[in-house]
Parts: structure tokens; sequence; C-alpha cells
């Protein structure tokens, strides 16, 4: 395959433009400058996560984020959104599993607003015990939601199928009785001791000095200390199914099916990840869903969206395929899927999907990185994964150094046709 | 939002807008049709979309899956939709590559395969994308309340088409359908991005102007008589929610009214949003998020307005609490409804609308792809001047204008309410 030298590297962030600041008080500040952009996105996380909470009151961290905007000590849920909304400007807060995330965007007048009405969500949140309520209604709504949605059963059911006894088989907005019985004492004890600026990550992109960025997390955040702060929790080890695990959720009166079919992949972290990752695009991914989406799409015409996905992430994610199908074609579908995954370990792939994937990979970086958006999420991976500031700069070399034995041993250390957990949800 | 832009119409109808941002290096190009499930009548509903998906399939110069690998191997994002009024293709590209997304769009304004096959094999991959819309109770409370919002204009039926045209369309009926509408003089070319505009024009020129104009026998659509009472509907499903839609007939795009109803909808339930990627803004103050939601008789509310050719659907959705019933939190809309119509609202929550909407441009201008969306989006209802005075329009709206647009507008007659009730609810 021709090789086209269509990135100039130097383009991409790097350690010449990204400035990293730890803060005295543990805080990792990132920034980059965009003048292109008459606007600024602060993104980031604190390690406050499901991963804390006990099961009896599961759905705590994530109840807890989805609180913060509700009432300050110095703001109501109203004044707080009148600032927000009037400037134009949005910020949300969202716990997953390891971590509590915030967003937020303004246009580059609003930064210092948009600051302020961030710090002090994290740090002075009332839990007004009307707005308690109020969020426990929405919550346990959303969740009436997800027990009829046939892709969030699917999905929530495999979690609990492939990671059974771990703390990643649990959903992080937890169930309708873990989160009937959540007091405000529990969402102010979980603030008291999980947030503080231990392993607090911030990431400042757009149109502001990258300097002066830092200066103002520094001014605002840089007194913040939480000697209650706990300790980070570590995950205990997992073995992935060594057999076939099946589970089929019925939702009566559905009129497609959705099915799950995985096991457990690398994390991030792991020398497997890149070689997984390139894997997994041949496989399920690379244009219209890879060799998954040609056999159950293009060439049986059986599926709507058919595709595999690579979590990564800080613990060992899962890596799994999802269709959704007619239920009459399930088992037709589970026998084409677990067909590939076959394949995909007997034989390496082709040197042209390689190379596809490859130029693949390299290519849609520019368009990634396109927004303030999407380089400050760039930003806060390469601090959470310990990637480096020259990453982004050295990536294209990464991937074009995989091989297909690569991929091919990486695949046999994790997938098996006969050792996957499938779940199907439907009518 | 007000750099120059280029447009030129070439010998064959094809109009072409061109944008050059030479902030990263990448071109975004984007085709556009005028057609969509507005050119469609009973019995081949759901055809534009179809055709989209089987422009997918290949012509004789790129084989299905060649094209997919050509696009994709390049770090290409490609992707298609139809809409009621429009069907469009974009590819967005580094920059050095974009030659070969403006041969592809060439190419496949004329000599798609519509292979019989590949049309049986397509059959069953729409059905199962129309089976999963099925799944979800807001896509039938949808398709419910837009069937009785229009008996004789074809916005009457879903996009995706009825599941018995979807059986029965035949692979001649796809064929003609994209001979008819695929011609350059039915088609509008945007590109943006880091490309220089003379050299560019001058390669589009080669690939398409030989492409024949293609008659564009005008269509009659048939216009929808003037409501005669309010509609109220149930849709009964699997679920354990309660979901209200609350659709009022809103003017088209280019109707003086629109930009004041534009300002009335985002008191009503926050800001629109006319960027394709991106988020929003949230509408925690928006009327009727305090009315329904700080009241605990709904646990969200959203709503707004789409650009379109002909007059369409201001649509509010409420996801009802729990506790209460759609009866009560209908009353409670309708107190919001008759403030706004009975008081001028104040100049501060107009000004706010104003500057929610710059924002949302500031954010939007970040991408190419949002940049050439713009340029055709607006073309298919009206041309880029719509976008270029966007802000300016909201900006003159009077605190009276939006008064008079509720009064005018949001009348019981007016509307359609629909109720979605979970069949296994008391």
């Amino acid at each position: 395959m021709e090789e086209h030298e269509i990135l100039n590297p130097g383009s991409l962030p790097g350690p010449d433009d990204i400035t990293r600041v730890e803060i005295p008080n543990g805080i990792v500040v990132l920034a980059r400058a965009n003048f292109n952009s008459p606007s600024v996105v602060i993104n980031g996380y604190l390690p406050a996560g499901s991963l804390l909470d006990s099961d009896d009151k599961l759905g705590l961290a994530f109840f807890t984020a989805a609180m913060l905007l509700r009432g300050t000590e110095r703001r109501n849920f109203q004044e707080i959104y009148d600032a927000l909304e009037s400037a134009g400007a949005s910020l949300h807060f969202e716990g997953a599993t390891h971590t509590t995330g915030f967003g937020s965007r303004a246009l580059a007048e609003d930064l210092d607003l948009l600051l302020e009405l961030l710090v002090e969500s994290l740090r002075q949140p009332a839990f007004p015990t009307v707005h308690v309520e109020r969020l426990r209604a929405q919550i346990l709504t959303s969740l009436a939601i997800r027990a009829q949605d046939t892709g969030d059963m699917a999905s929530l059911t495999f979690d609990q199928l492939v990671y059974a006894g771990h703390p990643y088989s649990r959903p992080d907005d937890g169930f309708p009785e873990t989160i009937a019985g959540i007091t405000c004492e529990d969402l102010e004890k979980f603030h008291r001791y999980s947030y503080g600026p231990q392993g607090m990550v911030i990431s400042v992109v757009g149109a502001v000095d990258p300097q002066k960025a830092v200066d103002r997390v520094s001014e605002i955040l840089g007194d913040w200390q939480n000697s209650d702060q706990g300790e980070f929790i570590s995950l205990p080890p997992i073995s992935p199914p060594t057999e076939i695990l099946t589970c089929e959720v019925k939702i009566p009166g559905k009129i497609q099916s959705d099915i799950i079919a995985g096991t457990i992949g690398p994390q991030r972290r792991s020398p497997d990840y890149l070689a997984a990752s390139l894997g997994n695009n041949i496989l399920g991914q690379f244009g219209m869903m890879g060799r998954i989406g040609d056999v159950v799409r293009e060439q049986a015409g059986l599926a709507y969206y058919a595709f595999s996905s690579l979590i990564g992430g800080l613990g060992p994610g899962a890596w799994y395929v999802s269709a959704g199908v007619n239920p009459a074609n399930v088992n037709q579908v589970i026998d084409l899927i677990r067909q590939e995954i076959a394949r995909f370990i007997r034989e390496p792939v082709t040197d042209e999907e390689l190379a596809d994937s490859k130029a693949n990979f390299i290519g849609r970086l520019p368009l990634s990185l396109e927004s303030n958006g999407g380089v400050a999420s760039a930003l806060l991976n390469l601090e959470r994964y310990d990637l480096g500031l020259d990453y982004l700069r050295l990536y294209p070399d990464l991937i074009r150094s995989i091989t297909s034995s690569d991929v091919l041993e990486t695949a046999r250390r994790y997938l098996h046709p006969d050792r996957l957990a499938i779940v199907t949800a439907g009518p | 939002m007000s750099d120059p832009i280029t447009k030129t119409k070439l010998s064959n109808g094809l109009l072409v807008l061109l944008k050059e941002i030479h902030t990263a290096p990448l071109i975004s190009n984007w085709i556009w049709y005028r057609v969509g499930s507005r050119n469609e009548r009973p019995g081949i509903t759901g055809i534009s979309h179809w055709v989209e998906h089987l422009q997918f399939k290949g012509t004789p110069q790129f084989p299905g899956r060649v094209l997919d690998r050509l696009i994709s191997r390049e770090g290409g994002y490609w992707n298609a939709f139809t809409f009621l009024d429009w069907t469009t293709y974009f590819e967005t590209m580094p920059s050095e590559k974009i030659d070969l997304a403006l041969r592809l769009e060439a190419d496949r304004m004329l000599n798609s395969n519509f292979d019989s096959q590949e049309v049986e094999l397509e059959r069953t991959v729409i059905l199962s994308e129309r089976q999963g819309h099925e799944n979800e109770p807001l896509f039938l409370l949808k398709e419910h309340v837009q069937a009785a919002s229009f008996r004789v204009h074809p916005y009457h039926h879903e996009i995706v088409g009825d599941m018995d045209d979807l059986q029965t369309i035949q692979r001649d009926d796809l064929y003609h359908h994209y001979q008819k509408y695929y011609v350059p003089s039915n088609a509008v070319l945007t590109v943006a991005g880091d490309f220089e505009t003379q050299p560019m024009l001058e390669l589009i020129r080669e690939l398409f102007e030989p492409i024949i104009a293609g008659d564009q026998a005008p269509y009659r659509i048939r216009s929808e008589p003037p409501s005669l009472g309010e509609h109220r509907l149930t849709v009964e499903g699997p679920g354990e929610t309660v979901y209200i839609q609350v659709a009022y007939h809103s003017p088209a795009a280019t109707h003086p009214d629109f930009f004041p109803y534009l300002v009335m909808d985002s008191l009503l339930t926050g800001p629109g949003n006319l960027n394709l990627f991106g988020g929003g803004i949230s509408n925690k103050t928006s009327r009727l998020y305090r009315a329904l939601v700080e009241t605990e008789m709904a646990v969200s509310v959203s709503g707004g307005l789409i650009a379109t050719i002909d007059p369409y659907l201001h649509s509010i959705l409420i996801t009802v609490h729990p506790q209460r019933k759609a009866e009560e939190v209908i009353l409670a809309l309708d107190a919001e409804i008759n403030a706004i119509q009975d008081k001028k609202p104040k100049p501060e929550e107009v000004a706010r609308a104003v500057k929610q909407a710059r924002a949302l441009f500031a954010y939007g201008s970040e991408s190419i792809t949002n940049q050439a969306y713009w340029m055709g989006y607006t073309e298919m209802f009206d041309t880029y001047d719509w976008f270029l005075t966007f802000l300016d329009r909201l900006d003159a709206v009077s605190l009276e204008d939006v008064q008079r647009v509720a009064q005018t507008y949001l009348s019981h007659r007016n509307r359609v309410v629909g109720v979605f009730l979970p069949e296994n609810s008391s």
C-alpha cells in the first residue's frame, strides 16, 4: 500500500504548545490556545466515581454530581442557570465509574463567569432538600425509561454477566431501589469525603492565553484543600468468560432486539491497546462498520446497525459486538458474529485491511482535534492514561509500526468465539 | 460568520457555494438535492430515504465497498441525511484528498447502480431501521402527532416511510425517483475549508458541468388547509412513562413571522440549535421548565421549530412526572401559553435569546463541517443570506412581535395534542 504523507505531525498539539502545570494542592491544569475561535471550553474530572459507592447506595456518585448545580452556598438553582444561560454558556457534571467529569463552554468574554460557577459548584454545593427530591424523581424516571430500552438493557445486563462480582458489573446511575435510599446526608458526605484537589485535572482550550488560564485556575482553586479526601480505590482482578454465557432480557411489546456479544479487552494503558484498537477497527468499525457490518448488514441485510467496540479505559474495559435486529434473526446474527470472531483469531488481517485502518486512524486525527472540545478531551486523555504531551505527534508512527501479526496475537489474547458473554434484549 | 463566500451557478443549473477557511487542513464537501419526504405520495413513502441508502451501494467506477474504503482510508468522515425537504451527502476529508469526494459525488449523481439484489438486501436493513424506531415511545408519538397535523400536505408521513410502502416499493420506483431528482438543476454543492477558490471552482466545473441539467418537472405539493379545531390523540405502547407532545402549525422559514417565532420558542422552551454537531445550551430558565419541571409536573420539557420550505410544526415535548396525570400538565402548559399571549415579554428575555444564538454560532463555527452544512442547509429553503442575517433579524424582533406571534399561532385550534400512555399503566 502506498503511504500518504498527508499529516504534518507538527500541526498537532504537542509539548511546545500544550501548557501543563501541577499546582501545589495537586490539581493538574492543561491549556492550549486557539484564537481562531471566539469561545473557550473547560473540561475535566476528579476521582469521585461510582467505584466509591456501596452496593446499597449505588448511584450516589452519579446523584451527587447531578446535584452540584442545584444550588450552592451563594446561589440558588435559578440564579446559577440564569448566569449560565444568559451568557449562552453551558456547564454540566456527570458521575461515571472512576471519575466525576465536567464539561463547559462559553464565549471567551465569559471565561471568568464560567470558572467561577464551576468552582463554586464543585466546592460549595448546598444540596437543597427540595432539589434532592426533584432530582430523585427525574433520575427514577430515567431509570424507568432505561428499563424499557432494549439497547440500554442489553448493555447493562452484559456488564453484569461479563463482570460478575467486579465493580464494573454495576451501572453508574444505580437502580430504582438504591436511588430511593439515598439521603441528603449521603450526598453531603460523599461530597465531603470524595471531592478535593487530589487527582483533579482541568483542561482549558480556546481563545485564552494558556498562562492566563493557568493563573486563573490557580487563583480560584489553588487554596482548595480537603484532608478528608479519601484514598483511591484499586480494582480487584477479573477473569474473562471461559465459556459461552448467555442471558435474555424480555421487554414485552418491543419490535426489535438488541444483541451484545463480547468479553473483557485490554485497558487503555496496556501495551496491547493500540494493536487491539486497530484490530477492532478492522473487525467492526472501518467504513460501514468493518467486517461485522459487511457480513451482517451489507451481505445479509439483517440489521440497521452492527459494529464492534473496544472500551479500554482505566480498568480493563469490554471488547464487544452490538447489533439491532429483528427478533426472528437473533440466532442467525449471533452465529455470524461468532464466525467473524473465529476468523479474526484464526488468520491474520490482510495487508490491505491493515493499511486501510492505519491510514484511517492517522488521517482522522486532525478532524478529531478540530474543535476546542475535541482538543480538551484529547488533553484529558493524555493525562488520564499517562500518555505524555508528545503522544499525539508520536501517534502516527506508533500506528504505522503495528503489524498484522501484532493484531492477530493481540486478538488471540482476548477474543474467542466460545468464550463470550452474549446478551439479547427484546420482546 | 460574515466571511466572504463565492456563489456561482454552473451552466447546467448546479448551484455552487464555496467558503475558504484556513484554520485546519480539512475540507468539507456537501451535495444537496431538493428532494425529501415532502416529495413523496402514499405508496412510495420512505423512498427518498431508501434512495439515500442505495447511493452508498456504488457505481461502475466506484463499486460499493471500494467507495467506502477510499473515503475511510483517508480518515474521511462521511454520511448522509434525508429530511422533509432535502437529502444531503457529505465528506469531510484532509484537504489534499478532497478531489476524491468531489469525483465520487459527481459520479453518483448520475451513475449509481441500483442493483436489484442490493435493493432487496437494503429493504430488510430499512425495515430494521424502522423497527428500531418503533421500539421508541417518542417515535411512535411523533409519528401520530405529525400524521394528525397534516391531513393533506406530504409532511404527513415520517421520513423513514410507512411499513406497507417499505414492503412494496420496487427497484424501478427507486431508480425513477433517483433519476428524477438527482440532477444538477435540482442540486446545490457547498464546500468549506482549506482550499483556494479559483482552482476549486475549476475542478468542480470539470467534474460537474458535463452532467446534463435534467428536467426539473415541477412537482406540485398539496398545501395544508387551516385547521378547524384542536386534535387530541393517544398512543399506547410498552413503557412506564407518560409523554406529551403538543404541535402547533408554525410558519415556513421564509415567512416574516419565523424569527419572532424563534424568539418566542426560545422563551418558552429554551434556545434552539442550528448546529449539526455539538450540544446546545440548557433550558432551565425557560418559562416552561420553570412552570412544569420546577413545579414537579414534569421531569423534562423541550421544544423547537425547524426551518422548512412549507409551514411545519412547533413542537413541545414533555416527560410527565410519575406522580402526575397528563391532563393536569396540559392545563399548566396552557396557563403559560396564555401568559405569553397576554403580556409582552421582558426585554432581557429577548436579549438573552439573541446572546444564546450568538454563542451557539460561535461554537458551531469551530467545525468546518458545520460551516459547509450551513451554506447548503439555508439554500434548501431560502438562501445563504438567511444565515448571514440570522442574528440581525433575531435582534430586530420586538417585544410586541413576540406577543403577536404567540397570539396568532398558539391557539388550541392550531394544534395537535398527543399523549403516550404506557399500556400497563393504571
